[in-house]
């Protein structure tokens, strides 16, 4: 250490310092500056973006779900409703101990394995102080019997949600469909905002065509929430609106009459009234029960009303399509009158079948003796088929076509429920564009006593019966009255539509079918002759039978030998009272044989309790 | 070894001792004590918000506080020339519970930093965020000055050992403060620029070394997710997300006290201690951050300047490492909360909630009152 021995200098210390010093001076303050800034770039230039971030940080929006809209008849019996359903739901910090409270509450009330493992799942993606369900559809026993064992179970409570509820089960589910929870396909094309806290939504019927209406509108809670997601306060709230509540055309009790009526038959009732177009029933059976959709419908109950051969599912009234038979006879008289093709008191000989000029084939009658000598009035009363082959022929289908047509068949409706099918009204066109083939003559024939090609709906024939009664007025079908809006307290009526008239040469013609068809019902010979009987007001119909099974040549048809479910459907069709019509129906029965013996009867029950009855209050 | 500044300083010394235990003269700085007072007012202030007023927290950060400053002003009142004669056997202590704590050491937070002796829990870093400036600057300071190149190789050891051993524990934010404490006695002590520059050089290579085989994973973890934070929102990164939202979302004049959602609503994690810088950006925006950083260089300022004015290269040397330590923990955990710094765990200088740091901190300045007021006397 001795080699290179230097002196300590304070002095030149002491500036070596100072200088070391001013370099630090000058280090912490240019720090310092980096600091300042990142502090103005953080807090000035970025503050709008960090400041969003804090915002989305600490409010959640949570949705809230209006209360969907009430459904009434037009007599205010309550079709629709809210009911609350009861289920236990859990929130699993307050519960000391999971496993052994699932455990002693599976021995009160039924709890599955399946509960337990979709309770566990659920578990996961939820915040530890938020509610889990464990059981839905508790029964009132269940609810009762969890009450008084409530103290036992900490964590676990009673919850109570709105469930869409059809207290008239079965009878209105053709017309209210239903509602069931919102399926993938459904959320892509909602309005996401508006759905947020929905979980159902309107399916068929009904509740399909006025989900808009029904739905209401959607209220939102903006709530501050702390890192785990607990909700801390209100900051503000916009209260849902609930749905709107309608007043459907229907009458309940006339719609459970005429389901009544049909029994255990499968078929289809539409009664409306002619005058503005109110749907007063529209059945199809079977029916089933819409309550079971709601809560979600089980595999094996589903597959069980799938798989029916009686087709539960399936709305008659509005898809079902069926050869109108010889319902179609009023309206092909009426094409005749129209276009001079058939004189009103010139008679034809039935001998019981016809057969077109070189052609062997024979067009049976139904009365395989013939009835003799027939005028229009008698062959739409007795229902004769040759006078009908005889005129279809002289019309030919282009006529038939364009005639048939006015009276809406072959077209929808236009009823405000979805699904609804337009049957078909064939014609040259439509066979070569679907069969590539030309139009025979003998096609012309079958298609004027209604069979064929021909197809109508339950629906399509009510209306084309209701023109029949308001003597060319067209009417478009409807469901829906009026409308509620609960929050105003206000009522909007919907005024009917009548989509024009159809004016006639000679509109005496009305007269001389409706004169034809109250013989049907009131004539001494007429086909519906039985329910004729007995009636304060005057009935005017027209029974049909469509074939479901072709029957050869010189064969004959012996219903007991025809598989039931390949004999004749039957139907029929009326307005009344005739002079002043306020009800015009159409009944099919599925493989009822003939519409005389078991479609008629059903008609005359729904007028008798919708006229008498009103004729009732009326008098009061 | 012997010169002979070292014998004017030992004679200085029993001069002053002489001086001391007859003067009745209080050793306490003004500026220094104004500063630091009202520094840790705003500490209580933005406390009671960010514990969401606790004031059991008030309580507990008062007590310590009073302990701490209590400590300062003790310290304040020895005179330099007895601090500087414990120097090496502080060092030496240190050095040996280290040792200690590495073998026998109570687990903490994954860490092992802590000595139990029985009636009370001792960080042996703590002792060391002194001991290592003091052990430097008595070694450099009986040398001459810039140091020679082997005074620097040893002084590089001593600093190089207990910073190794304490990030052993692991406990990278106290390692590398203590590093950064010997080596601003190196720099005021005139480290040739050319070992400087070669330092910054080579500290690349060395950073990937220590990187690849001295880092543990979760050291690895902060690192990488202060590169990029939103790789990992919910992990690692949350933190530093959770932060720069606080403190953006105050804008230039805050929520306002008490009003800061992020650290109220418990998205801002560790919000009481080393994030607490947050709370304050988020409650008083720019103009307060400006507030607070201008008080910190006014303390820095002042060390700087009771540094230049000692008369003695060790107090030199040991003031301007102390009040240098000081920003570098300001701006250390500044700097992590604002996203420009990994997260390495360094508290705020009085602010942030916590004891020990917070009496090592005093006891520097304590030190440095000492400095400053001693010298008044000797300069008479």
């Amino acid at each position: 250490m001795a080699q290179r021995f230097t002196l300590k200098d304070p002095f030149r210390e002491m500036q070596l310092f100072n200088n070391r010093a001013v370099f630090a001076l000058v280090l912490i303050t240019l720090f310092t500056f980096i600091l300042i800034g990142r502090l103005v770039y953080l807090q000035i230039f970025y503050h709008e973006h960090f400041s969003t971030l804090s915002h989305e940080n600490r409010v959640n929006i949570v949705p809230l779900p209006p209360t969907r809209g009430l459904i009434y008849d037009r007599n205010g019996v309550l079709l629709a409703q809210n009911l609350p359903a009861f289920g236990i739901e859990v929130i699993p910090e307050q519960v000391p101990d999971l496993a052994t409270s699932l455990k002693t509450l599976a021995s009160i009330i039924r709890i599955e394995q399946d509960d337990i493992d979709r309770f566990h799942r659920l578990r996961k993606q939820k915040k530890a102080f938020s509610s889990v369900p464990l059981r839905f559809r508790l029964s009132d026993e269940e609810v009762a019997l969890f009450a008084v064992n409530r103290h036992r179970f900490p964590g676990f409570d009673v919850v109570a949600r709105l469930m869409r509820n059809y207290p008239l089960k079965n009878t209105t589910v053709h017309t209210l469909g239903f509602v069931g929870r919102i399926n993938v396909n459904e959320m892509r094309t909602l309005d996401s905002s508006n759905y947020s806290g929905t979980t159902h939504i309107g399916k068929i019927g009904i509740e399909k065509a006025y989900e808009e209406a029904l739905h209401g509108t959607v209220g939102v809670k903006h709530v501050e929430v702390n890192a785990t997601g607990r909700v801390l306060r209100i900051l503000k709230q916009r209260h849902p609106q609930p749905g709107k509540n309608l007043i459907l055309t229907i009458d309940a009790e006339l719609q459970r009459a005429a389901e009544q009526a049909l029994g255990e038959n499968r078929g289809a009732i539409v009664a409306l009234n002619p005058n503005n177009g109110d749907i007063l029933a529209l059945v199809s059976t079977p029916t089933y029960d819409p309550n079971l959709f709601v809560m979600g419908i089980d595999k094996t109950t589903y597959g069980a009303l799938q798989n029916s051969p009686d087709r539960p599912l399936f709305n008659r009234a509005l898809r079902g399509q069926y050869p109108p038979g010889s319902t179609i006879k009023p309206f092909m008289g009426l094409a005749g009158l129209e276009y001079n093709k058939i004189e009103v008191n010139k008679k034809i000989f039935c001998p019981g079948w016809f057969s077109l000029r070189g052609d062997a084939h024979k067009y049976r009658d139904w009365k395989k003796t013939g009835h003799g000598q027939v005028n229009l009035n008698k062959a739409i009363a007795e229902s004769c088929d040759v006078l009908f082959y005889d005129l279809s022929l002289t019309l030919g289908i282009d006529l038939i076509h364009t005639f048939l047509g006015q009276f809406g068949f072959g077209k929808t409706t236009g009823i405000d429920l979805t699904g609804e099918q337009p049957a078909l009204l064939p014609s040259r066109k439509w066979k070569k564009r679907v069969k590539n083939q030309i139009w025979y003559p003998g096609e012309t024939l079958i298609a004027g006593i209604g069979q064929g090609y021909t197809l109508t709906t339950p629906l399509q024939l009510a209306v084309a019966s209701a023109m029949l009664a308001n003597k060319g007025k067209k009417i478009k079908p409807r469901m829906v009255k009026s409308i509620h809006d609960p929050k105003t307290n206000t009522t909007t009526h919907i005024a009917p539509v009548s989509p024009g008239i159809l004016h006639l040469e000679n509109p005496n013609n009305w007269n001389i079918i409706t004169a034809a068809m109250i013989d049907v019902v009131h004539g001494k010979r007429g086909t519906a002759r039985k329910i004729g009987k007995n009636t304060p007001y005057i009935i005017a119909g027209k029974t049909g039978t469509a074939q479901v099974f072709g029957i050869k040549q010189d064969e004959e048809y012996i219903e007991e030998e025809v598989a039931l479910r390949l004999r004749d459907h039957a139907l029929f069709i009326a307005f009344a009272p005739a002079d002043a019509p306020e009800i015009a129906i159409s009944v099919i029965v599925e493989n009822g044989g003939s519409g005389s013996e078991t479609a008629a009867p059903v008609a005359r029950k729904i007028m008798d309790l919708y006229l008498l009855k009103k004729n009732k209050n009326n008098a009061k | 070894m012997l010169n002979k500044q070292y014998d004017v300083a030992k004679m200085n010394a029993q001069h002053e001792s002489g001086r001391i235990f007859s003067s009745r003269r209080f050793h306490i700085d003004a500026p220094l004590f104004y500063a630091l007072v009202l520094l840790s007012l705003v500490g209580l202030a933005i406390l009671y918000s960010s514990s969401g007023q606790d004031m059991d927290s008030i309580v507990k950060q008062l007590v310590r506080l009073a302990a701490a400053f209590f400590a300062m002003l003790l310290i304040a009142q020895i005179p330099p020339h007895l601090i500087r004669y414990w120097a090496p056997l502080s060092f030496a202590i240190g050095l040996i519970l280290l040792i200690f704590v590495l073998f026998f050491g109570e687990t903490g937070k994954g860490a092992q930093r802590w000595l139990d002796l029985g009636f009370f829990r001792f960080q042996p870093s703590e002792l060391m965020k002194l001991a290592v400036p003091l052990m430097i600057a008595w070694y450099l300071a009986d040398r001459t000055l810039p140091p020679q190149f082997k005074h620097v190789i040893i002084s590089t050891l001593m600093i190089l050992i207990p910073t190794v051993l304490i990030a052993k524990q692991p406990d990278l934010g106290t390692a590398l403060l203590i590093c950064a404490s010997g080596i601003f006695v190196l720099l005021f002590a005139g480290l040739s620029w050319r070992i400087i520059c070669s330092v910054v050089v080579l500290a690349v290579p060395l950073a990937w070394a220590v990187w690849r085989f001295a880092m543990h994973e979760y050291q690895r973890n902060r690192v990488l997710t202060f590169l990029n934070p939103e790789n990992d929102p919910l992990g690692s990164g949350y933190h530093i997300i959770q932060s720069k939202i606080a403190i953006g979302s105050g804008g230039i004049y805050g929520k306002g006290w008490l009003n800061g959602t992020q650290s109220h609503l418990e998205f801002l994690p560790e919000s009481s201690t080393d994030f607490i810088f947050a709370v304050f950006s988020e409650e008083f925006g720019l103009i307060g951050t400006l507030f607070l950083l201008s008080l910190y260089l006014y303390i820095v300022y002042r060390g700087i300047y009771i540094a230049t004015q000692a008369q003695h290269t060790f107090d030199r040397l040991l003031a301007g490492s102390l009040i240098l330590t000081f920003f570098f923990y300001v701006f250390v955990n500044i700097g992590m909360v604002i996203g420009i710094l990994p997260v390495v765990g360094l508290p705020l200088p009085l602010i942030s909630y916590g004891g020990t740091s917070m009496v090592t901190l005093m006891l520097g300045f304590g030190i440095l009152m000492s400095i400053q007021t001693h010298r008044k006397l000797l300069s008479k």
